[in-house]
């Protein structure tokens, strides 16, 4: 390592990093999906206290009635060997309740999965990596990674997002609580998943199959835009990347390093598919899937240590010269 | 202790040298022996798999901790699953199905004790290789070489792309050696209840706890060969350049779910029909009555152990199956809660009525009965498929199977060694300290797994080394290990219980409980040949009809 | 002294209850049913999903000779057990050898077809999706006919150096349940290979 006086410092800044905001509650659904779910949770979790009530209460009275007292103790009670009334009884109301929880449940799956696809629909594909997430808009011609942009979706006219979920490697899955179920992202098995959220804002979640080292820090952050928010966004990712003269030392580092092997960005030599399109980074508020804020201390860090930020990440350490490292963090930040 | 123990009148005889005594124990095929080794085998390893779940739980009190590196704690997740189902609850249920089925059932040793022995010695054999694991590699701090594939192994992280050196092969070589030695058990359990039955017990006599275990041992033959099957596959695709989860050659992961599934779900059932067995004898003796409906209870066990073939992939509701698989696997799981929901109620008749006596093992199995209860409730949550689309691979399903495998299996297990511990060594166990431990437990149990429904609700997903702050996790976490902390002490309250009383503990006589089946007839421990004379039975409850001759229950069978 | 098992040849199992070998192989058969019923799963799953090299049809030629050899293998053990509990131990050894003999023969059918499909096909287990179920489904069944033909063996060896009486009828029983279990699995991995998988 070469500047070890340079990592504590780094080590502050990531662990000030942000104040994670973000409510993940599954009952505070934002999308349809989600508000599915959530109505037949409660008819589920209605269902089953009335169950645990009922039995429960049933327990702790023959607890407490038929306890073994000093009086009854030398003598024993009525040998019962059953009863095929109760039996009966007790076998015809569960199959009953059984019955209404099927009917609910297979009208949500269909709901929710066999849901036909409007042609105002958004499509994105997913492709999960270790540890990060690429996200391919097909018919804008957009590519980015790790923060999902979408519209925001009026229930009178409904747009929403389609996602198509692939997985370059391992097995991932796509949680994002308030706006849907999750669904997983399984290599040679590609699947599909929508949302249409109801508010603007920053919706955040995280990978939930555990895909290896940093399964932990594969954060997901879904920004709802407004429609005109959403356009402006589309149009700045469909720009090739800025081309700023007075970075060029720094973006000759990063042509004639490894960085292309693994990077993108639109308009260079560089066209790596292993890691995330860099062409418009300093669109993201964060960089490696959450893990720290987008700043430029941050991203030195991350170029020279980043087990530091996200320890057995994929990304290696670029053994770089402070005064290459310092040009590179200078061109990327341009990369608006 | 020993069952070799001569007496001569007026006459001392020495202890056998302890060497000689290790011999006796290692080339035993006495099936109370053998019981006892896997007893002790699983209280060793339960230690160990506690040991790493308490770095868990440190690990995750709060956001962001640094205890252990995301490698470190990736490997204990994967060793404390893999540790606690093959080489905690499979060793101890088998070493109590070991000494009770050939005793119950009036027989003098299983019908293969040298099968026996090997089983056993396989099985341990498996749980030594996997610990072996944590040597070399990056050293023993760094956790070694133990696998960090979860305990379910999902390809393909356990390709040799993405799973190099050697972690993932202990996982494999160590279960599937275990795995064949589960079999032999199986074997025996099923041809010493089918042959070796003591005139008079017809299969409609036997005690439940023989009925139980004989269901588990028939489910054993069925599911664990397929975990085999995909772990060979594993092992061809990782060394022979086979391509069974190969995705880049069209091969697929989705596969291994389905394997592994077939196995794991019936393996959870496999784990929990033989809890069922000792709260079925437990709870009559305490309540002093006999089981309530028997004969629903056998089908009911029956028809779970069916039924639990068909469920295996509700673990897998969020891969990406059409709705049609997704409706079929719903209803199969929601089906297999009604025989379920049956036995506990037939074990509520059972006390209704009764003279309930509120000792340790009755606690424990009344523990068992609040607490299955609960987690059979959020098992139906989890089956309704869009509500499992949120909970699934959250922390609601980690409390949710603890709940089942603590709060259920754990505590009819406890409630087991309290039970049978006085026959097996001639000591009671203190009931002093069995209360202790019983509300520590209690008190450990509920503060951890009921809170940690509460983080799966707000997001949580499983097997995450750290967490963002601000996600209202924190506390709840926080809880969580406090709760873990005191359960490890109750756990220690509990062995300290059974090594105290072996030394102290009141003598126990044939018939502590006053019960009613064939091992209670014989001394406490047995000797080598079980009973003096076989027995031969008139009902389900031998020993009723010898105590109440005026109203056996041979006049109502 | 080690406390000394209890031998159950010694002591009679309870009347009217099944021989414990029979329910023991019965439960046997019943797992390496499971085991095998697997990997046929994953043999049909990836019937025509190869995504290069030879397909069955191009390199499959059905082993007709060394299936008959194995079925027929079935009928001379179960005639030799017969022989055996009748005391013709003549017949049974002539019978029970000739068991062997066509279990060799099936074994060497299997090898000589891997040689050819290695050889002159390239189909290796690591070709593509057919040659890795088609290698382990026909080699696990290989194996099990392995195991059997060295349990087969050690019987013979006690066989011929006149240690097995009519007294041992019932276990060799139990051994030709196994052999006879083997050679249903081959029907069954014969038909999904060679028949449905063409």
């Amino acid at each position: 390592m070469r500047s070890v006086a340079f990592l504590p410092c780094c080590m502050t800044t990531v662990a000030v990093a942000h104040a994670s905001m973000g409510s993940t509650n599954i009952f505070a659904p934002q999308s349809t999906p989600a508000r599915s779910i959530f109505h037949l949770s409660i008819l589920v979790l209605t269902i089953t206290g009335i169950i645990f009530v009922v039995v429960s209460t049933l327990l702790l009275y023959s607890i407490l009635k038929f306890r073994s007292t000093s009086a009854t103790a030398n003598s024993e009670p009525a040998q019962v060997y059953g009863s095929t009334q109760i039996e009966l009884a007790w076998t015809v109301i569960p199959i009953l309740i059984v019955v209404v929880l099927f009917v609910a449940t297979a009208r949500g799956i269909h709901e929710i999965q066999d849901a036909p696809e409007p042609e105002s629909a958004v499509e994105v594909t997913v492709i999960g990596h270790q540890f990060w997430w690429e996200y391919r808009y097909p018919q804008l011609g957009v590519v980015t990674a790790n923060e999902l942009h979408i519209p925001v979706s009026d229930p009178a006219h409904p747009k929403p997002t389609f996602l198509q979920l692939l997985s370059a490697d391992t097995d991932h899955s796509f949680w994002v609580p308030e706006l849907a179920g999750k669904t997983d992202l399984i290599p040679n098995h590609p699947n599909r998943m929508w949302m249409d959220p109801q508010r603007t804002g920053i919706i955040v979640g995280q990978c939930a199959q555990y895909c290896g080292t940093q399964h932990a820090k594969m954060l997901l952050r879904v920004s709802v835009d407004s429609p005109e928010d959403f356009a402006e966004w589309v149009r700045e990712q469909q720009q090739p990347a800025i081309a700023d003269e007075r970075v060029a030392a720094g973006k000759r580092v990063f042509e004639t390093t490894a960085c292309i092997n693994c990077h993108s960005i639109s308009g260079t030599v560089a066209n790596g598919r292993f890691g995330p399109d860099l062409t418009h980074l300093m669109s993201r508020t964060t960089i490696a899937a959450g893990a720290a804020l987008n700043t430029p201390e941050n991203l030195g860090l991350w170029i020279e240590n980043p087990d530091a930020i996200k320890r057995g990440s994929l990304m290696p350490a670029m053994q770089l010269s402070k005064s290459e490292r310092e040009a590179l963090v200078g061109y990327l930040e341009t990369l608006r | 202790m020993s069952s070799d123990a001569i007496i001569i009148p007026g006459g001392r005889v020495e202890g056998k040298p302890w060497v000689d005594a290790l011999q006796d124990w290692v080339t035993t095929v006495d099936h109370k022996r053998i019981g006892i080794l896997y007893i002790v085998y699983a209280l060793i390893f339960l230690l160990l798999g506690g040991f790493e779940v308490l770095i868990i739980r440190i690990q995750l009190m709060h956001s962001r901790i640094d205890f252990v590196s995301p490698q470190v704690f990736n490997r204990m997740f994967t060793m404390h699953g893999t540790t606690m189902i093959f080489f905690v609850a499979m060793p101890v249920l088998f070493g109590f199905a070991n000494y009770l089925v050939p005793l119950m059932v009036g027989a003098r040793d299983m019908a293969f004790p040298r099968l026996n022995a090997f089983s056993f010695w396989l099985s341990a054999f498996g749980g030594l290789l996997l610990y072996f694991s944590f040597l070399g590699g990056s050293g023993l701090y760094g956790a070694g070489n133990a696998p960090d594939v979860g305990w379910w192994a999902y390809a393909p992280l356990t390709a040799r792309a993405f799973s190099p050196g050697h972690s993932s092969d202990y996982w494999t070589l160590a279960l599937l050696v275990s795995g064949f030695g589960s079999i032999g058990t199986a074997i025996n359990i099923i041809s010493t209840t089918l042959c070796l039955r003591c005139p008079g017990m017809r299969l409609s006599r036997m005690p439940l706890l023989v009925w139980l275990n004989l269901v588990m041992a028939g489910m054993v033959l069925i599911v664990i060969t397929p975990l085999s099957a995909a772990q060979i596959m594993l092992l061809v695709d990782r060394y022979l350049g086979g391509h069974f989860f190969d995705a880049q050659a069209g091969g697929s992961a989705v596969l291994w779910m389905h394997f592994f599934w077939i196995f794991g779900h019936p393996e959870v059932y496999i784990l929990v029909i033989p809890a069922f067995a000792f709260v079925s004898e437990i709870i009559p003796v305490f309540s002093r009555k006999p089981i309530f409906g028997y004969p629903v209870m056998v089908a009911a066990t029956v028809c779970i152990g069916f039924v639990s073939l068909s469920v295996w992939a509700h673990h897998m509701f969020t891969v990406g199956m059409n709705s049609y698989a997704n409706s079929f696997f719903a209803i199969t799981t929601m089906a297999i809660g009604v025989p379920t929901g049956i036995k506990i109620f037939n074990w509520i008749g059972t006390m209704w009525g009764g003279r309930i006596q509120f000792k340790t093992p009755m606690l424990f199995s009344i523990g068992f009965l609040f607490q299955f209860l609960i987690s059979g409730l959020t098992g139906i949550m989890l089956a309704c498929v869009p509500f499992d689309w949120q909970l699934s691979l959250s922390y609601f399903v980690v409390a949710h199977f603890h709940y089942v495998i603590v709060g259920g299996i754990l505590f009819a297990l406890f409630a087991a060694f309290y039970y049978w511990y006085p026959k097996m060594t001639g000591r009671m166990l203190s009931e002093r300290l069995g209360k202790w431990h019983f509300w520590l437990f209690f008190i450990g149990f509920h503060l951890t797994f009921d809170v940690m429904h509460v983080p799966g609700l707000l997001g949580m997903p499983r097997r995450i080394y750290t967490y963002e702050p601000g996600r209202g996790w924190d506390t709840l976490n926080l809880i969580v290990t406090i709760g873990a902390f005191i359960q490890a002490v109750a756990t220690l309250v509990f062995v300290w219980n059974l090594i105290s009383s072996y030394f102290n503990g009141a003598e126990a006589g044939n018939d502590p409980w006053d019960a009613w089946t064939l091992e209670w007839s014989t001394s406490s421990p047995p000797p080598t040949y079980n009973f003096a004379t076989v027995p031969e039975v008139a009902s389900r409850r031998p020993l009723w009809d010898l105590k109440h001759p005026e109203d056996p229950d041979s006049q109502y069978e | 002294m080690s406390a000394a098992a209890i031998s159950l040849s010694e002591m009679q199992q309870p009347s009217g209850r099944p021989y414990r070998g029979k329910v023991a192989m019965a439960c046997l058969i019943i797992a390496e049913s499971a085991i095998f019923t697997i990997f046929v799963v994953a043999y049909l799953f990836y019937l025509g999903k190869s995504l290069t090299g030879p397909t069955p049809r191009e390199v499959l030629e059905t082993p007709i000779f060394f299936t008959i050899c194995l079925l027929s293998s079935s009928l001379t053990i179960h005639y030799a057990g017969k022989f055996l509990e009748r005391g013709e131990r003549g017949a049974f050894l002539s019978l029970w050898s000739l068991t062997i003999l066509l279990g060799g023969l099936f074994l060497f059918g299997t090898g000589r077809e891997w040689y050819r499909l290695i050889y002159e096909h390239g189909l290796t287990i690591s070709t593509n999706l057919f040659g890795t179920t088609y290698y382990s489904l026909v080699g696990l069944h290989a194996f099990h006919v392995s195991a059997g033909l060295i349990m087969l063996f050690m019987v013979a060896i006690f066989a011929f150096s006149g240690r097995v009486g009519t007294e041992h009828s019932r276990r060799v029983e139990v051994l030709s349940l196994y052999w006879h279990f083997v050679d249903a699995v081959w029907v069954v991995v014969f038909t999904v290979v060679y028949v449905l998988g063409r």
